[in-house]
């Protein structure tokens, strides 16, 4: 544990860091292009040149490794020389549209020139290089090589992290330019990351380009319901309505990185097919009507028909999109108040979606296979529920978050439980599943609820409301909750965090565990 | 004083091997495999103070010895033959008419580092020179000098060629080394240093075609001898590449420390069309001028050089008579520099390319009186700051080219024309302009 002094404070960090990574830890800000945590160090940008005692040239913090006894400078005359320097030399050929570029705003050009640089320019306007804009590349990728400023982030993601090097540099010196290879745009899975690591505006995707202001966007920390990796991410949205996922740093989950596969999973979650009334089936029509009365309707049913054939013609199949919570919640609800011990697990990928690869993505699109499993709710279910519809013993299935009729397919879902006297679905959407029930509740997507989700290696992490649920639609939890009052008239749990607590006292697979104590990186399961 | 370093002006032919092993080749190399340590070549070179040729001048006996002797991994040498410096052109004569005693020299430093592959890195423009080698190294190998258990030593080693693609930068050793590796030229952050992650992450030695042909003299006549030409502490044979405006320009093997003003009057044969010295750059486009006064004085040897001001570098010496105009010279140095710079890091990226733009309006008549200052202040920003020297290469002459014509460049302002195209009857705006030339249409 080396101990250093820099701008006169002297502290002690970990062996093998940067000075970069060493003055974070003291609260110092080291300006920075080039360096990103993830990737390799080129040195290229000159932004983060200090002056560090004994040596007689000005160093990039970047590529300087702590020492023990180093005296470093990250404010001096020499320093703030330097600093401004490369601001300078950086904006020369830069176009500042700042106006009409969507980075303004989450820009390090900008943040940097306001800290460091703010002076006039000393450039002749109309000498600038020209250069190419707004360039298809690929993928989701849009480029303007004018805003760029060559630090290489995105040729060394696509160099160390995807091991693709769709991108390169071409030409030289001052006409160097960002480019992919003649006729070969980029075709990546992850070239996204590529456009959040780009700290100035060369990199915009096509999507979110003209879209949104970036200051006017709330950002939410989550995790990403598009597979079982379930990378962390920060929703980004306003007035209930999302813009954009971008991957947020866990070293135990995603690294840096998300594929683009997830960060557009949200366009499906906000399309006209949302549920925002509970539905009950009326002679070939669906009506909508309010809770109290939906609640009352599902509890005189399940009355019915647990008086008549017994609590277990009663089952629940719970899709593995649901949280931990809501599993947790309605299995709970099955066992001890309606008294069924039959709940099923259904984790279903559509076909032809994307194969496991070696960075993130998981053949399995569910992001909570692994904690449907961890609550003993078991996959092989489906088949003994069948068996038992089969058999008369099974009449009224609850079905959450699982499109039975998709993943089984239309016939073999009516071969097996076309028999069902009566069909509760919860989703946030009209599926299939949806179409054929009895009754249908809305209920909140992933984004507008709070909860958690357990990964396939077993990190369960918490996701965070970024806006409540359209029109009447509930979070499950809740809806579950309502459902048991109004069989035993007791209160039932609906807050995520003691629906946990009292998971993690029951479930020996979330024992030690807390909702509040995942914190933004989650923790293992405890078994 | 006897001919070392270019004896094929007495002996023709010597690019042949059976002229150049009449003639004493390959004894050196006997010396080195038999009698010596590895070790003991080191100490020889390093008390011989044999100095780095291509420019920066560094200890090659010292640089030799910061190879791990225990290295794991294979060491690599490279034998650098990208001479681009501007006015230089002592290595392109050294490839053509005596390549054995350079491929000499390259087998005694592979056992003096414990190497087997070297490589040799031409620049893009060497054809006919990377030829002339791949004959010699042919004709080596047939004769045991390369190849496998060299004369019987029980010592291996390899030479291969390889031909750059016409970057200057590729010159700076790291640059090389990634070039080498098929990458980008993009010169490297130090540390770690080549000695240590060189070609292919394992320890190389970097060195000049002219610093490796001065090895086999060293082993074959001692470290005494070579330290007593010249001075001593930079002593040896020594290159010059005399260009410009002198009446006898060529390549002209002088001792270190031959006084300046005797190659430019004595052996250059004076200054041409009969006018007087104005400016002397002595070491290639990268170093700042010396003027008139200045260059009466200074003696040809790195340290003297150095304390007079400038630097050495390549010992290639450019004259410019007094009807020179600096403004336009500093424009084409400008030019250079631009359009070499290979754009990674962003001082000399982008500075390069705007002290051309200023030095062509100051040229063309159209530069403000402030520019003189920017320019300066340019110049400061961009030395020391990047990761090669590049910058610092143009940002050397741009200072010592300001401050001692400063006139000069205020009458470019003052005029608003260039007063020597004028005189010449030239026409005043520049002949081209690289920026708008190199536009993307």
């Amino acid at each position: 544990m080396p101990k250093l002094t820099i701008d006169g404070k002297e502290i002690e960090v970990a062996d093998g860091l940067n000075l970069i990574q060493a003055a974070d830890k003291a609260g110092i800000e080291i300006p920075h292009y080039c360096y990103h945590p993830g990737l390799s160090i080129p040195g290229n940008c000159r932004m983060c040149l200090v002056e560090v005692e004994k040596a007689p040239k000005l160093q990039i913090a970047c590529n300087t490794r702590v020492a023990e006894g180093m005296v470093v400078q990250t404010k001096s005359k020499r320093t703030t020389t330097a600093q401004k320097a490369v601001l300078e030399f950086l904006l020369i050929n830069h176009p500042i549209d700042c106006p009409i570029c969507d980075q303004a705003g989450e820009c390090k050009l900008q943040d940097y020139y306001m800290d460091y640089d703010s002076q006039p320019s000393r450039f002749q306007l109309g000498k600038k290089n020209k250069k190419g804009k707004a360039i298809d590349i690929g993928s989701d990728v849009m480029l303007d090589q004018e805003r760029c400023i060559l630090c290489a982030r995105c040729t060394r993601f696509f160099d160390e992290v995807t091991k693709t090097s769709e991108l390169a540099i071409f030409g030289r010196g001052d006409h160097n330019e960002i480019d992919h290879w003649p006729d070969r745009p980029i075709n990546n899975k992850y070239a996204g990351n590529a456009i959040d690591i780009c700290p100035v505006g060369a990199l915009t995707e096509k999507d979110f380009r003209f879209r949104m202001r970036v200051w006017y966007l709330h950002s939410t920390p989550s995790v990403c319901g598009g597979c079982e990796r379930g990378c962390s991410i920060d929703i980004h949205h306003q007035r209930g309505r999302i813009y954009r996922y971008k991957p947020r740093h866990n070293p135990d989950v995603n690294s840096y990185w998300m594929c683009d596969e997830g960060r557009h999973q949200f366009v499906g979650l906000q399309t006209e097919n949302r549920l925002t009334a509970p539905l009950y089936q009326a002679k070939d029509r669906l009506l909508a009507e309010g809770w109290a009365d939906a609640m009352q309707r599902a509890a005189a049913k399940i009355m019915e028909v647990g008086g008549a054939s017994g609590a277990n013609a009663i089952g629940a199949v719970i899709g593995a999109q649901a949280t931990n919570e809501e599993a947790f919640a309605l299995k709970r609800l099955l066992k001890t108040t309606i008294g069924s011990d039959r709940v099923a697990a259904l984790s279903w990928s559509p076909p032809g979606a994307s194969g496991d690869d070696e960075l993130l993505i998981r053949a399995n699109k569910n992001p909570n296979t692994r904690g449907l499993q961890a609550l003993g709710i078991s996959a092989d279910g489906i088949d003994s529920l069948a068996g038992a519809v089969a058999a008369g013993e099974l009449k009224m299935l609850i079905v959450l978050r699982a499109d039975m009729v998709r993943a089984l397919g239309e016939q073999e879902f009516l071969r097996r439980f076309g028999a069902l006297d009566y069909l509760l679905v919860l989703d946030t959407d009209a599926n299939e599943t949806g179409q054929v029930a009895n009754q249908l509740w809305p209920i909140g997507a992933y984004p507008e609820i709070d909860g958690s989700f357990t990964n396939f290696k077993g990190r369960v992490q918490r996701i965070q409301p970024a806006f409540p649920p359209p029109g009447h639609a509930l979070p499950a939890i809740e809806a579950i909750a309502r459902l048991g009052h109004a069989l035993d008239g007791a209160e039932h749990h609906r807050a995520a965090d003691t629906l946990f607590a009292q998971m993690a006292a029951e479930e020996p697979a979330f024992n030690g565990l807390s909702l509040a104590a995942l914190g933004p990186n989650g923790r293992d399961l405890s078994a | 004083m006897e001919r070392i370093l270019m004896r094929w002006l007495d002996i023709p032919d010597i690019r042949r091997l059976d002229v150049y092993e009449a003639n004493g080749g390959y004894q050196a190399l006997r010396k080195a495999l038999f009698d010596m340590k590895p070790e003991e070549i080191i100490n020889e070179v390093k008390s011989s103070n044999l100095r780095g040729r291509g420019g920066a001048a560094f200890p090659t006996g010292t640089k030799w010895s910061f190879i791990p002797k225990e290295s794991k991994k294979p060491v690599y040498l490279c034998c650098n033959a990208d001479e681009s410096e501007p006015g230089t052109f002592a290595n392109r004569f050294q490839l053509e008419c005596d390549p054995h005693q350079i491929l000499e020299g390259i087998v005694i430093a592979c056992r003096a580092v414990s190497s087997h592959v070297a490589y040799m890195y031409f620049r893009g423009e060497f054809t006919v020179q990377k030829r002339i080698v791949e004959t010699a190294i042919a004709e080596a190998r047939a004769k045991g000098y390369i190849g496998k258990n060299i004369m019987g030593s029980g010592f291996d080693l390899e030479i291969y060629t390889h031909r750059g693609a016409g970057a200057y930068i590729c010159g700076e050793e790291s640059g090389l080394l990634e070039s080498l590796e098929g990458k980008r030229g993009y010169p490297r952050n130090r540390p770690p240093f080549p000695a240590i992650q060189g070609a292919f992450g394992c320890p190389t030695v970097v060195n000049n075609v002219e610093t490796l042909s001065n090895v086999p003299w060293i082993i074959k006549k001692g470290a005494e001898w070579y330290r007593s030409i010249g001075p001593e502490k930079s002593p040896g044979p020594k290159l010059f590449c005399l260009s410009g405006h002198v009446n006898k320009p060529g390549l002209y093997e002088l001792p270190m420390g031959f006084p300046l003003h005797d190659l430019i009057h004595d052996v250059g044969g004076g200054i041409s069309d009969g006018r007087k010295l104005k400016a002397v750059i002595p070491g290639g486009a990268s170093f700042p001028p010396f003027t008139a006064a200045e260059a009466e004085k200074v003696m040809m040897d790195f340290d003297s050089v150095r304390a007079a001001g400038s630097l050495m570098g390549t010992a290639g010496v450019m004259v410019m008579h007094d009807d020179t105009c600096m403004v336009d010279v500093l424009r084409t140095v400008a030019h250079f520099f631009h359009h070499e710079s290979c754009g990674q890091c962003t001082p000399c990226r982008e500075g390069c390319g705007w002290i051309e733009k200023l030095m062509v309006d100051l040229e063309a008549g159209r530069g403000k009186q402030q520019d003189l200052d920017l320019l300066l202040n340019i110049a400061d920003n961009m030395e020391g700051n990047t990761i090669c020297v590049l910058a610092d290469s143009l940002s050397m002459p741009t200072r010592g080219f300001i401050r001692k014509f400063r006139s000069e460049f205020e009458d470019h302002v003052r005029l608003a024309r260039c007063p020597f195209r004028d005189r010449d009857g030239r026409l005043a705006p520049p002949p081209h302009s690289a920026y708008e030339e190199e536009e993307h249409a």
